[in-house]
């Protein structure tokens, strides 16, 4: 029986909080996913703001942790997602796993990544001198999904 | 029924969430999309690229065919950039 942990936050992702909460004697491997907040504007991004659909964010989070605990042998699965202004470099998203063998924690960490990119209801805004701007999707991203259901 | 607006949709409408209750020509979310373009220009310039906005009925994803009652929480917003 995985034990699975979703936490959307408006408080700092802390990764050695995430992962002592992870370490196991019967697990041999920790596997993890962290997504931070990229300067894409020759380090003009002053911060990025977060939104997201409460109640359905928790459960896609939810559904999408609980179909990767059926696809992998896990111990246990934590999903940390940040909402509110974030500065670049902050933490934005923790993804982390623990398995008794590597593969099983590794490809579910992708697995969680890949369906939290198009199904989780989240929304990036950019913020510039210039003012705020949203991000677009991206195909690579819907692409990225595919794979899962070869 | 209880219509909720995120990221540029919300800029658009000017408000996050309204409620009103359903009205009897509406079966359908393109339906709703058309009374709502009907009530002010607002909804016109929120739902311009029709083709990039996604909606949610209580909490589900959607399609733009599918059935809407009063008792519904529908959400409409863009593709997802989480992560």
């Amino acid at each position: 029986m995985t034990i699975l942990h979703v936490d959307v936050t408006d408080k700092v992702i802390d990764p050695a909080f995430e992962m002592a909460q992870l370490q196991n004697r019967h697990m041999g491997a920790i596997s993890v996913f962290i997504g931070t907040v990229r300067d894409d504007y020759d380090d003009e991004l002053v911060a990025l703001h977060l939104e997201h659909y409460e109640t359905m964010t928790q459960n896609k989070l939810h559904a999408i942790a609980a179909e990767a605990s059926e696809r992998w042998s896990l111990g246990q699965l934590r999903v940390v997602h940040r909402i509110g202004r974030l500065l670049p470099e902050e933490m934005i998203v923790l993804v982390a796993a623990s398995s008794a063998h590597r593969a099983d924690s590794l490809e579910a960490v992708h697995f969680v990544m890949d369906y939290l990119k198009t199904d989780a209801p989240f929304w990036k805004a950019e913020e510039t001198k210039e003012g705020l701007s949203w991000v677009s999707a991206r195909d690579a991203d819907d692409i990225a999904k595919e794979k899962w259901n070869k | 029924m209880k219509i909720r607006y995120f990221a540029w949709l919300r800029d658009h409408t000017g408000h996050g969430q309204e409620e009103m209750p359903c009205p009897s020509h509406v079966k359908t979310i393109s339906d709703l999309i058309s009374h709502l373009e009907d009530q002010d220009q607002k909804y016109k310039m929120a739902f311009a690229q029709k083709q990039v906005i996604r909606v949610a009925i209580n909490h589900e994803f959607a399609s733009i065919d599918d059935a809407v009652t009063d008792q519904d929480e529908i959400a409409f917003f863009p593709p997802v950039t989480g992560g």
